[in-house]
């Protein structure tokens, strides 16, 4: 049978909910984060917690929130990881090494969801549900309040720097978007046929009369909000090929449809909060475009199974599930390394040499494509202002941004951000693979060993977090190093984010005219994509062509 | 808006000043006489100073790969070695040579500017009221000054009493000579310029060193060029590439060992060095020097980098209607008899009675009633006639002639004159006469009275502001780049719409007052929008001040020119379109060669990266799509293509992107075209024909 017919109409599924479910969820994100109403539930929470969520805040009051919010979370997880076996529902898991915790810690809180262990051996139900769980929904939460922050610096003027309430984003992210949309996808889901229950492993006889035990949980609920919240950590080390948490084709689909619907939502809701929904079609059709293409080619790369074994195979199916095939394994693959989740229903290290470059590729672009909750959004836009800066000046202004003028102050924050990420994997890949600690965790040596140490590094501070395999990274170097990738990774950027939205509600937005660059064109959608692709180009591919590329072509 | 213009009847109007042709500028710009590109040499020499590259971190990190490949050559030499190391340092003095040519253009610029300030001596009053011989040089603002006829005006300043005819050649290059005297806005001159007649007290108003002529040297020279806001945001976009680079090929030196790729030092620097955007960040400070010359030759002197950058983004053109919309002066365009009677009467009338008027209106009576008329072009004014001046009482002029006495003036004077003599005004007079305000003319009602016998009034001249030449084009243009002009006139709404309609402006300012203007200025710019405006009189100073670019005619008050950001030698206030086409002309220069050095990378990580690992990994020849001859010689091609497209490129950096108005959609797409997609194909092609020479080297 023709696997093409099947391959397109899981995209073409896709595409059909994806169009019905973005501009409803758009509409809400954006109600969400220019409302003057605070829900009943809300006030409660604000009394409780001493807090003023009318009081606008200056930006870096705004970033010190996000980051001592942060931080909080980084020593909840750490501290629950650690003292496991002393707290309540700890189903006997033992205590957390220092440098786990600290990596577990760091990862769920950034939203990487990068595991160095595997979840239904290594943590109980108090970790996953009171730690994880919870960070699971405010890291995509804080994730979204950025975005919103950058969208309404860019719709305000003349404000002093002031962006918004933090603590008002995040409550209204988890109470109006998360739970709600958790709760629907959760339900879905057990219809789907996720377990869903409070028991703990059960234990059954086989077939052929040995015993097995069968770890159960609320697999159902945890799996909506690792999906929505493009986290990505999931209670199972199998994670989505796991036929408990993600047990048929329709299943897998869902949640493919669960990683894309909020970064693209929220690009939706940048078009309406900057008053005018062109600047977010713009946006969706950039990541839409890179993101149909790395399907496109990562579906062709596994359906073509070049390389020896596959060959040999007649299908290039190792480490893949055969619930799944070739086309959904290479879709679920696009899309959590486009989208920040890094979920996985099939071992990326067993794609073929060029669909592993491809998804190392995509989070290699900055998770833009449509990238994390919030996170893929303030991504584009800020290449939308490297773009805006470089052709800008073309039309023979100074160049602006939704009339905002980028000067040097704004493009010292572009520039900024632009350079964290790719001066974390760089410094990163050279550092793993110089330490000895480093080579130790690597299984292959050659191209393949470079892309499991590149493929971690570009993992985690691109706050991907899903894994190449065949890397043991659970040992005290990679947990260390990884763990100050994802931090830096995340939260440098944040800050520069918050910084520029900072400047652009300060500034005045000036009158756009025939003068000044349309941004809402095909063409600046050509060229903003064509920026990314030769930025991102330009620093990777020198060790990209001696990892994959090296291997894709031998 | 319609944009049909009258003409006068029949008689063409004279030719508009139209911008100057941009081909002088070009063919100056690439005819870099021998003299230019020699002298320049030694300056780019100087410039290798690496506390002076400091300014442009590009070239330092070229210069200090330079320094890195010239010790290891040294101690390993290599034909790689050396041919990288060769032109490595070329690279670098392409770059400071680009500035070097730019800023000798600027000092040729200079040295004319400068012959202005030569030194000479002054009469300085003193206190007592005598005055005493001092160097120019001496001079301090507040100063008071003697000049006499046949002297140079030792520094600029304004003149504080007297009147004199002053010769302003040597600024302006225009050879009338032009009145200067105290009060009023025609009291400023020049340092430099020559006083012919008569004689004017002067009070200093700059000190020595500071006058805008210094202050434009300076500017021209290069030398205390300060960077633009604009360019300073473009080097932290080049720095933060260059530090990318720069992670990337360290980062490259570790993975290599790892993958048994080893890769030498000397090639990393290559590899760096082709990567970081060269061609922009040499030729950047040359682009911005040379917009600042593209300024000077059209006789416009800029106070800073910052204000031309400024009109490129001006959003609002405040333009004055008398001398940049319409012709300085009303033409007659057409004669309107009333009261039955016959055209020809008028005609004759019209005629005779300006014949001996010298006054522009007059003049344009003549010709067009000659031009029409041909059985009146030799007609004479009668033997004994005599001029009857215009008088501000009386409102009138004329003629007196034995037997016939004719008037010509404001309607309501005529009428009055007429009934003074005994006649009837017509009743249809009042229609024609209101019909031609309401066309934004100026009716003169012209009678005449013979022999004693009791006047009558023949009919009305039309005297129209005519729109000049073309000028409504231009402001389609201007649309279309997105900037608005608004008319400032005196005149009242009626009459101003009408002209505004005529000439195509967007919005017009009626019976404006300066108050009005400065008012307009700050609604713009409450809205955020960039203003450009012109202009002279002192009154004008606020507003100029207030105006993101102002620029002040150069007969224009001190205040004027103190208050405006440039100065315009010529004094023609068309010039703001010109100031705002350079502007833009400048950033697109800057875009494009930035786009272009960016696409170039490509290319070279196509020549560069199979050349430095096919050895390691053989299968990675595939990306070898130019299939250079050797490893060598693709490095040598990608170092020699990078260092020779700065000097490709200096031309088109000094001279400018070529630039037609139009809206930024279309500009994006064209440049795009030709910089972007241009300069990812170009290097491909440049680094193949290249590799073709380089690989008969021996040794690659």
């Amino acid at each position: 049978m023709s696997q093409t017919l099947p391959a397109l109409g899981q995209i073409a599924v896709l595409v059909v909910a994806l169009a019905v479910a973005v501009p409803f969820l758009g509409r809400l994100l954006a109600h969400v984060y220019t409302s003057e109403r605070h829900w009943r539930v809300e006030s409660a929470a604000y009394r409780v917690l001493r807090l003023d969520p009318d009081a606008d805040q200056h930006w870096r009051v705004y970033a010190l929130s996000v980051l001592a919010f942060s931080m909080v979370g980084v020593f909840a997880v750490y501290a629950i990881a650690r003292l496991q076996p002393h707290l309540p529902a700890s189903i006997g898991m033992a205590s957390f090494p220092a440098d786990g915790a600290w990596n577990t810690a760091v990862s769920f809180v950034t939203n990487t969801n990068w595991q160095w262990y595997s979840g239904e051996s290594a943590a109980g139900n108090l970790l996953q549900a009171s730690g994880l769980a919870v960070q699971n929904f405010v890291s995509a939460a804080v994730g979204l309040c950025v975005a919103a922050a950058l969208a309404r610096g860019l719709a305000r003027q003349r404000a002093g720097g002031r962006v918004g309430n933090f603590w008002a984003d995040l409550t209204r992210t988890c109470v109006r978007v998360l739970l709600p949309g958790a709760f629907v996808a959760a339900l879905v889901l057990v219809a789907l046929g996720v377990v869903q229950n409070l028991a703990g492993a059960r234990t059954i006889t086989t077939l052929d009369g040995g015993s097995q035990s069968l770890p159960g949980g609320p697999i159902a609920s945890q799996e909506a909000i690792k999906q929505l919240g493009t986290n990505g950590g999931g209670p199972y080390n199998a994670n989505s090929a796991h036929p408990f948490e993600n047990p048929t084709p329709l299943s897998d689909l869902f949640a493919v449809f669960l990683m894309l619907v909020l970064p693209f939502a929220m690009a939706w809701a940048f078009g309406l909060i900057v008053r005018d929904r062109r600047q977010g079609g713009v946006v969706i059709a950039v990541m839409t475009a890179l993101l149909g293409t790395s399907i496109g080619l990562l579906t062709w790369a596994e359906m073509a199974g070049h390389g020896t074994a596959p060959q040999l195979a007649g299908a290039a199916m190792e480490g893949k599930e055969v619930r799944f095939g070739e086309a959904a394994s290479a879709l679920f693959a696009a899309a959590t390394t486009g989208t920040s989740t890094g979920a996985v229903n099939a071992t990326h290290d067993s794609l073929t040499a060029a669909g592993g470059g491809l998804a190392m590729f995509n989070m290699m672009l900055g998770e833009i494509a449509p990238g994390g909750t919030g996170s893929g959004l303030y991504g584009m836009l800020m290449l939308a202002v490297v773009t805006v800066f470089i052709a800008g000046l073309m039309v023979g202004r100074t160049p602006e941004y939704l009339g905002k003028k980028i000067g040097q102050r704004e493009m010292m924050l572009v520039a900024g951000y632009v350079l964290a990420t790719p001066v974390l994997v760089l410094a990163g890949i050279a550092v793993a693979i110089t330490a000895k600690d480093g080579l130790a965790g690597l299984q292959e040596s050659g191209p393949h060993g470079l892309s499991e140490a590149l493929y971690a590094v570009t993992s985690a501070s691109n706050n991907n977090g899903s894994a190449f395999g065949g890397l043991t990274s659970g040992t005290p170097f990679w947990n260390t190093l990884l763990g100050l990738l994802m931090l830096f990774g995340r939260f440098l950027p944040i800050v520069l984010v918050l910084a520029l939205a900072g400047r652009f509600a300060a500034a005045r937005t000036l009158p756009a005219g025939p003068g000044t660059l349309p941004t809402h064109r095909p063409l600046f959608a050509v060229l903003l994509g064509g920026v990314a692709l030769v930025l991102v180009g330009l620093t990777y591919v020198p060790v990209l062509s001696l990892g994959p590329i090296a291997e894709a072509l031998s | 808006m319609t944009t049909t213009q009258l003409t006068p009847n029949g008689q063409a109007p004279g030719s508009s000043p139209e911008p100057d042709d941009h081909a002088g500028t070009r063919q100056s710009a690439l005819g870099l006489g021998r003299r230019q590109v020699v002298e320049a040499l030694p300056a780019a020499l100087r410039k290798l100073n690496p506390l002076e590259l400091v300014r442009t971190p590009v070239m330092l990190v070229v210069e200090i790969g330079a320094v890195v490949t010239t010790v290891l050559s040294v101690g390993d030499p290599s034909t790689l070695g050396v041919m990288v190391t060769v032109w490595l340092w070329l690279t670098v003095l392409f770059g400071t040579y680009a500035e070097a040519v730019a800023e000798g253009r600027g000092k040729a610029q200079a040295a004319s500017l400068r012959a202005l300030q030569a030194e000479t001596d002054a009469r300085r009053r003193l206190k007592d009221g005598s005055h005493e011989l001092v160097p120019s040089t001496s001079l301090r603002a507040g100063d008071v000054v003697l000049v006499e006829a046949g002297e140079r005006i030792p520094g600029d300043g304004e003149v504080i009493e007297g009147v004199a005819s002053v010769d302003e050649s040597a600024v302006t290059g225009e050879s009338a000579p032009v009145i200067r005297e105290s009060g009023g806005d025609r009291s400023a001159v020049t340092g430099g310029t020559v006083v012919l007649s008569d004689r004017i007290l002067v009070r200093i108003s700059s000190d020595p060193g500071s006058s805008f002529v210094d202050r434009m040297i300076a500017l021209v020279e290069g030398s205390q060029r300060q960077r633009t806001p604009n360019e300073i945001a473009l080097d932290v976009l080049l720095g933060s590439l260059t530090i990318i680079f720069g992670v990337v090929v360290a980062s490259l030196y570790f993975v290599a060992d790892y993958s048994d790729a080893h890769q030498s030092v000397l090639v990393l620097v290559a590899l760096l060095v082709c990567l970081i955007p060269t061609t922009i960040g040499a030729l950047l400070s040359a682009i911005g020097i040379a917009g600042m010359d593209r300024l000077v030759r059209r006789n416009v002197l800029a106070m800073s980098g910052r204000a031309v950058e400024a009109a490129g983004d001006v959003d609002v053109l405040l333009l004055d209607k008398t001398g940049t919309i319409t012709y300085g002066n009303r033409r007659a365009t057409e004669l309107l008899a009333v009261g039955g009677v016959e055209q020809a009467a008028l005609e004759r009338a019209a005629l005779l009675s300006s014949l001996a008027d010298e006054t522009p209106e007059g003049r344009s009576i003549v010709e067009l009633v000659r031009a029409t008329t041909p059985t009146l072009a030799d007609a004479d004014a009668p033997a004994g006639a005599a001029l009857v001046e215009f008088s501000a009482a009386t409102r009138m002029s004329g003629l007196d002639a034995p037997g016939l006495e004719l008037r010509k003036g404001a309607a309501s004077a005529v009428q009055a004159w007429v009934r003074e003599h005994g006649g009837v005004v017509p009743s249809d007079l009042d229609a024609v006469v209101g019909a031609v305000s309401e066309q934004g003319g100026t009716p003169l009602v012209v009678a005449e009275r013979e022999a004693e016998g009791r006047a009558r009034v023949l009919g009305v001249i039309h005297l129209a502001d005519v729109v000049k030449d073309g000028i409504a084009e231009r402001f389609a243009e201007l649309r279309a780049m997105g900037i608005r002009t608004v008319m400032i006139t005196g005149d009242n709404a009626v009459t101003a719409r009408v002209i505004a309609e005529r000439a195509g402006v967007d919005d017009v300012l009626a019976e404006a007052t300066p108050e009005d203007k400065l008012a307009l200025i700050r609604q713009e710019q409450r809205g955020g929008r960039m203003v450009a405006m012109c202009g002279d009189g002192t009154n004008d100073a606020p507003a100029l001040a207030q105006a993101d670019v102002g620029v002040a005619m150069n007969t224009g008050t001190v205040a004027a020119k103190e208050a405006g950001n440039m100065v315009d030698l010529d004094s023609d206030p068309t010039k703001l379109i010109e100031v705002v086409e350079i502007g833009k002309q400048l950033l697109i220069t800057r875009g494009a060669l930035t786009t272009f050095s960016v696409a170039n990378d490509v290319a070279k990580y196509f020549a560069i990266l199979p050349a430095m690992f096919v050895p390691a990994f053989p299968q990675l020849d595939v990306l070898n799509v130019m299939r250079l001859s050797s490893p060598g010689s693709a490095i040598v091609s990608a170092v020699v293509f990078n260092a020779l497209v700065i000097i490709a490129l200096i031309p088109l950096a000094l001279r400018g992107v070529r630039y037609r108005p139009a809206a930024a959609a279309d500009l994006l797409r064209r440049n795009l075209l030709v910089y972007g997609v241009g300069g990812l194909i170009a290097p491909f092609v440049g680094i193949k024909l290249l590799d073709l020479v380089v690989s008969l080297l021996p040794g690659l």
